[in-house]
């Protein structure tokens, strides 16, 4: 391989991919070091112009106003959502945004409060590349999070288990490393955490039971941070996160000597994941032909993928919303808990189709002609599935930019540069006839435009 | 993934790995289809039980929906102590055919009351704390038919495959509009991906994608063909659920070897001005049925089909302040065709005054209902499916 596919594999694992205005020139050691470099800001996602609407003032509204309202928040998510694509899009600070759509995986929330959904996204973001115990534990102590997994029954006397296993089965140790007392034991450890009306945490401190409890074989007064420091301190954890990072960059077939000897560093750098990421990006093994173009994209890389090499502007990005629930990956709408499957996982007949057609979609800003069951809004799923002419999708592809990047390759070799630039696949495509008659007497640019439309809607360009 | 890896872990062995291209490894190992059918019709939003088989001699029920409830002179009565929303007549001429299973008081222990996860829930076949990313009808298609490429071996109706249908290895069909899709697989540009692409050399996810793509574009040929057959005598309603059961009941006729059939009908989420919107909904799902089973008797399947009716909760026994019901938990449903060993009413009807916190508790594990149509219905273990061992019933 060469250094600079070396260099785009990295920017597809580490980010979406190269965005239009970067280039693949210069060594691994370089890019790597800036692709962390440029990952130590932090900017909060807000929707311009948009007010923070707490729990507490809906309480206070009357029941008109507050079902207008939660109308508005509701749209206000998937304003959001669409924020955060466009985020995605930008050139810098890419790893962040990727490890954020990893957590938000991990930690997956799906609730309905706008201003929940907002913190939750931005605590997700903030720590995304800190330290994986201060993103626990700021997470478990989120609204979001707190409401989803029903920790605001969990009272003394009365506890509810649910956020005790999640944290246990699904954030850290992993099935089979904790026993079922442990969580009844850390369920009343965590009785109390809720918010107040302002959506911040609080300890109700009439609801905790100050009790006695026995976690992991060791007894004590233990509280909730206890607990969550208690979880750290145990291998497994160490070992189970490792595993879901190295199948999420890396490949989805574990090493397990690979994956041991990662978790044990990570463990070791008392869980800082900047380490755990450099110790991966500058691997001899990331950049072997096994580990390049192993993994399907979901479809949010997809997308995002597709805006950042092309360069797309969007004057109305509302039908993108539409496109991911058709292929199946809703930002801050997972499935359930445990959060998106992944891998082939993404794929059926309809979903392939859809992506296959997707990038010419967006050439010709074309209307999305598929109908989409709603399923999304769980406080309305009538809202039936009929045809939307919101689903126009107005965007530009940015042709003259992208076609520069080619105007010094010679045109018999444009087919091969091209391939170069968009596939993590090795094998080839072969140039189809209709497509090399169509491409005579074209100048650059449509001769470009009409490549790459048709190397981004082969079964090749859907793996990173 | 190596290719050997992924054919052994497709259950794939042996002799198919000298066949040269993947595109021809797996021909020659259709999975045998058993002539039985399963046809699912899922209502999406939490019908209203209560108001569809409606318990009328019952007091708390009119206590409770004082504007709601459905006076007894209303009902069409199947039996002293229920009757089915007046406009479901279709339902009750199948009841009085003997051609319907009535199962009562159905869902599973703690109960979600979220639309998406309690769906998520009976399209797993998951407990509620538990969960799976594979649908029942999914694993189904893993477990016995895992030769067969084709994915039509399940098909639903519909623009997006459900999530019951989907499985580690293989996945149902999702097809609306037969004619249409196959216009979309026959554009050249798919013909030329496959011939100008890596197919052949592929390994892996490649490969996997390459043959979902071929099995889209073959599948697409063969229903479209099979689509074009026959045409029904059965008048449907005007509605997608009637397009959606026409459609299926023509691929039936036209002699389809798919085992299992998915629809669905949403809008059953009535948590305001409940009673037009539910009778309207109720109508064409009584009509359509009704309709589809007049079609499946003259194409000699009635006996071979099994239509399983259901909701992923009930609702509230109160009525609301909007005259409408809110998210609830058990529920009936229905099995429809026409080798049921065991008609009518399964079992008691739903408690109205042993409530859960004003929810209805079940006392009928919906996945007993899925075990019997796997072992008994369609002739496959259900074990492998469900992850346990369920008692069988004996309505088939």
């Amino acid at each position: 391989m060469t250094e600079a596919q070396k260099i785009a594999h990295l920017h597809r694992r580490a980010g979406f991919g190269l965005n239009i205005r970067e280039s693949a020139n210069g060594q691994v050691k370089e890019h790597v070091d800036k692709i962390l470099g440029a990952n130590k800001t932090y900017n909060a996602l807000f929707l311009p112009g948009e007010e923070k609407v707490t729990t507490g003032e809906l309480l206070s509204m009357d029941k008109k106003e507050r079902k207008e309202i939660l109308q508005d928040l509701a749209a206000n998510i998937k304003r959001l959502n669409l924020e955060w694509i466009k985020e995605m899009g930008k050139a810098e600070g890419q790893l962040r945004e990727k490890m954020a759509l990893f957590w938000h995986g991990h930690f997956a929330v799906r609730v309905r409060g706008y201003s929940q959904v907002e913190q939750y996204i931005n605590t997700i973001r903030k720590y995304a590349l800190a330290n994986f115990g201060e993103l626990l534990m700021a997470v478990s102590k989120e609204p979001a999070m707190l409401k989803f997994l029903n920790n605001q029954q969990n009272r003394k006397n009365s506890p509810n288990e649910n956020f005790a296993r999640e944290v246990m089965e699904l954030f850290t140790l992993g099935r089979g490393n904790y026993t079922e007392n442990d969580i009844k034991e850390s369920a009343r450890a965590f009785t109390g955490w809720n918010f107040n009306d302002e959506d911040e945490f609080e300890l109700r401190t009439n609801q905790h039971d100050y009790g006695v409890k026995t976690v992991f074989g060791k007894t004590g007064n233990w509280t909730g941070e206890d607990v969550i420091k208690m979880i750290l301190e145990r291998k497994e954890t160490a070992l189970f996160v490792t595993r879901k990072i190295y199948k999420f960059l890396v490949n989805e077939n574990i090493d397990e000597q690979r994956v041991t000897k990662l978790a044990n560093l990570f463990y070791e750098a008392k869980y800082d994941i900047p380490t755990l990421l450099r110790e991966i990006f500058q691997s001899d093994w990331f950049y072997e032909e096994k580990n390049v173009g192993s993994l399907i994209k979901s479809p949010i890389e997809l997308i995002v993928g597709l805006n950042r090499t092309f360069g797309i502007s969007y004057s109305n990005s509302q039908p993108l919303l539409a496109v991911q629930r058709v292929l199946g990956q809703t930002l801050f709408f997972p499935p359930n808990v445990a959060g998106w499957a992944g891998g082939r996982n993404w794929i059926d007949n309809s979903t392939l189709l859809t992506r296959l057609s997707l990038p010419k979609k967006l050439a010709d800003a074309d209307q999305l002609d598929y109908v989409v069951k709603n399923n999304m809004d769980d406080e309305n799923p009538n809202e039936s599935a009929k045809p939307n002419p919101k689903f126009r999708l107005e965007c530009n592809m940015n042709w003259e930019l992208f076609s520069k990047k080619f105007e010094n390759t010679p045109e018999d070799q444009q087919w091969q540069a091209l391939q170069q630039h968009l596939l993590a696949s090795k094998n080839p495509l072969k140039l189809p006839e209709a497509l090399s008659i169509r491409l005579k007497g074209k100048a650059l640019q449509e001769r470009i435009k009409l490549m790459s439309i048709y190397i981004t809607r082969t079964p090749e360009y859907q793996l990173a | 993934m190596k290719r050997r890896d992924f054919l052994k872990l497709s259950g794939l062995t042996g002799s198919t790995l000298l066949v040269p291209g993947f595109l021809k490894a797996f021909e020659g190992q259709l999975a045998k289809f058993t002539g039985k059918r399963l046809v699912i019709v899922q209502l999406s939003g939490g019908n209203d039980g209560l108001n569809t088989l409606i318990p009328f001699t019952n007091d708390t029920y009119y206590k409770l929906r004082p504007k709601l409830g459905i006076t007894q002179d209303k009902t069409l009565k199947i039996n002293d102590l229920a009757g089915f929303n007046p406009a479901m007549d279709g339902f009750r001429r199948l009841y009085d055919d003997g051609l319907m299973s009535i199962f009562n008081a159905v869902g599973y222990p703690n109960p979600d009351r979220s639309h998406f996860r309690s769906m998520d829930i009976w399209h797993t076949a998951s407990n509620s704390d538990e969960y799976l990313n594979t649908g029942w009808l999914g694993r189904l298609l893993d477990a016995n038919c895992p030769g067969s490429e084709n994915a039509w071996h399940a098909l639903e109706v519909d623009d997006t495959l459900s999530l019951a249908m989907k499985g580690q290895f293989k996945s149902g069909f999702a097809v609306k509009d037969p004619q249409r899709l196959k216009q979309i697989t026959s554009d050249p540009f798919l013909a030329e991906i496959e011939k100008n692409g890596s197919a052949s050399e592929a390994t892996g996810e490649l490969s996997f994608l390459y043959k979902t793509l071929a099995q889209t574009t073959s599948s697409a040929a063969y229903i479209a063909e099979k689509a074009s057959i026959k045409t029904n005598s059965s008048v449907y309603p005007q509605h997608e659920l009637g397009n959606s059961l026409k459609q299926i009941a023509s691929l039936i006729a036209a002699g389809m070897e798919s085992g299992i059939y998915y629809t669905s009908i949403s809008g059953f989420d009535t948590h305001v001005r409940q009673q037009e919107s539910q009778n309207r909904l109720l109508g064409v799902v009584s009509d359509s049925i009704y309709a589809f089973t007049k079609d499946l008797r003259e194409a000699n399947a009635l006996n071979d089909t099994l239509v399983i009716v259901f909701s992923e909760f009930g609702r509230r026994v109160k009525q609301n302040a909007s005259n409408g019901t809110d998210h609830g938990t058990a529920n009936n449903l229905y099995v429809i065709g026409g080798g049921l060993k065991k008609a009518g009413m399964q079992n008691n009807l739903v408690s109205l005054t042993d409530l859960d916190n004003g929810d209805l508790k079940h006392t009928l594990d919906f996945r007993k209902v899925y075990a019997t149509l796997l072992n008994k219905g369609i002739g496959f273990g259900h074990e492998q499916v469900l992850g346990r061992n369920f008692e069988l019933m004996d309505f088939i």
